[in-house]
């Protein structure tokens, strides 16, 4: 089944076009990386299936119905820094979308729902590795942490789609892999739909099940603004769920290619 | 070794830092000295010893007129008047500025008022403010609050409007409400910088505070400086002068201290 459709989607800035005539559509529980040129609109096409971005033409069909036009809970996110909020500890970071949900107004609990959403915030920190730091604050871990951090926060809220925007651009290689392996994980465990964008070929191609990549189709040299990226290549991998959660990325990535 | 490189261990640093006072102090001391060597009727620099007789007078002995202690009841009232002051000023920071800075239909219909309001010059808008509430405390407080809250405004909208975009849309994709993500999101965090405000407004309110009192009031530390003036009263005036520096330090002093100890997330240096 089709979880996520995009029909003809445009993103334009006035003059400038940025994405011309995506169509998708995402199936359940599929791991779509996306990679493509600086500047090609994976950004752009994140914030738009995000909705912090309206798309200038085109719908985006979630569940067969069009998605309001702006961010909702249905879909999680993790952005490449700044998804932490830093006047929170981890465990009031990892509680915040639980208390959003349950207390409309303070947007605070007390009593026993407090606990329980604690113990639920508990779980998911020792599902990423945070078991150990529930009390620290953001400005006292590191890029990885914060990270992981940033994946419990929005995985508590059980979103029907996770989006990735570069989740591990900024981090050193060996904790990267450990990254690839705990999302990895994450998403055979939750049953997790996810878009991830990246700069990072061997990333997309060791993650994800299909790789989406954007570029120009048409170049104008006296006009590059007014020719936007759509998918240009849209591979299936054959990854093994099962196999892939002991595989280590830095395995040869022949086993990712599509065999079609 | 470069200048920039040298750091002061603390305990130095307190001796460094006293060293100009000290110097200041003495230089004070031998230029008044000798002008009373010269002149003993000498008003323009008191000696300690004359001073500490003047503000006696003030400090521990009743005014025969009113009965009150004036110094403490001159004291009391400045402090009252900048705390209410202070206090208007800060809370109408904390809920326009937080407004103003996280909702963008709110900012585009008042920014411009606020802008507007805060480039006029507070004293051209005393003798308004001494025409429609009288030459009472209303008017004095009024000038404080006029003087230092679009400031205050200004700085906090801009400070929320300037939070990571990442943060508030992550915010909604955990479910966020827009008014869970003021409380939530940015109330929190405008609560350090509004300490700061608060604390660089700290200067312009002691200015406001003693022009109104200069001007129409019959207690108040600035009033009793500008009465005391009439009679070369320098034995009154730099004790006050000292009195105030050492107050303002004194609140400066506290609201960091409170800073840190309310919000020390916000003092660690991020990574």
């Amino acid at each position: 089944m089709s979880t996520l459709s995009l029909r003809n989607v445009w993103v334009e800035y006035g003059e400038k076009i940025v994405l011309e005539g995506v169509s998708l559509d995402i199936e359940d529980r599929s791991f779509v990386s996306i990679i493509g040129p600086s500047g090609a609109g994976k950004s752009s096409l994140l914030r738009v299936i995000l909705g912090q971005e309206v798309p200038s033409r085109g719908t985006i069909l979630l569940d067969g119905e069009a998605l309001p036009p702006e961010c909702g809970p249905d879909r999680g996110v993790v952005f490449q820094r700044y998804s932490v909020f830093s006047h929170l500890s981890v465990l009031g970071n990892t509680m915040f979308g639980l208390e959003c949900a349950q207390a409309p107004f303070a947007a605070r609990l007390f009593g026993t729902k407090r606990q329980a959403a604690r113990e639920r915030a508990e779980e998911m920190l020792v599902a990423v590795g945070l078991g150990d730091s529930m009390h620290l604050y953001p400005s006292e871990m590191s890029g990885g942490m914060q990270q992981r951090l940033a994946i419990a926060q929005a995985l508590i809220k059980r979103p029907r789609i996770l989006l990735l925007d570069e989740p591990f651009g900024a981090l050193d290689p060996g904790i990267r892999s450990d990254m690839h392996a705990l999302v990895t994980k994450l998403w055979q465990d939750y049953a997790l739909t996810v878009i991830m964008v990246t700069h990072d070929i061997k990333e997309a191609f060791s993650l994800g099940t299909r790789v989406l990549t954007l570029d120009k189709r048409r170049h104008d040299p006296h006009a590059p603004h007014r020719y936007g990226a759509t998918t240009v290549y849209d591979l299936e991998l054959t990854r093994n769920a099962r196999a892939d959660a002991t595989r280590d990325d830095t395995e040869d990535m022949s086993a990712g290619f599509p065999t079609t | 070794m470069r200048w920039v490189n040298h750091n002061v261990r603390r305990g130095n640093a307190i001796i460094l830092g006293a060293i100009p006072i000290v110097l200041l102090i003495l230089l004070y001391l031998f230029v008044a000295a000798n002008r009373h060597a010269i002149n003993p009727a000498d008003k323009i620099l008191p000696l300690p010893s004359q001073m500490v007789e003047a503000m006696s007078m003030l400090v521990l002995q009743p005014d025969r007129l009113s009965g009150q202690y004036l110094f403490w009841a001159d004291t009391l009232a400045s402090l009252s008047r900048l705390g209410i002051g202070l206090g208007i000023s800060t809370l109408s920071a904390l809920l326009v500025g937080l407004v103003l800075g996280i909702l963008p239909p709110v900012r585009a219909v008042f920014g411009p008022l606020v802008t507007g309001i805060a480039v006029i010059p507070p004293i051209a808008l005393l003798p308004i403010l001494f025409i429609a509430f009288g030459l009472g405390e209303t008017a004095k407080v009024a000038l404080i609050v006029i003087g230092i809250a679009p400031f205050m405004i200004r700085d906090i909208a801009a400070h929320i409007g300037a939070l990571p975009r990442e943060q508030i849309i992550k915010a909604q994709t955990l479910g966020a409400s827009s008014w869970q993500v003021m409380i939530r999101v940015a109330l929190p965090q405008a609560m350090p910088r509004l300490i700061q405000a608060l604390r660089l407004s700290l200067g312009p309110a002691w200015v406001f505070l003693i022009s109104a009192e200069a001007i129409a009031a019959d207690i108040g530390l600035g009033y009793r400086i500008f009465l005391v003036r009439r009679y070369l009263a320098m034995d009154v005036i730099l004790p006050y002068v000292a009195w105030i520096a050492l107050l303002a330090v004194v609140i400066d002093f506290l609201l960091t201290k409170s800073s840190h100890s309310m919000f020390p997330w916000a003092h660690r240096s991020n990574r």
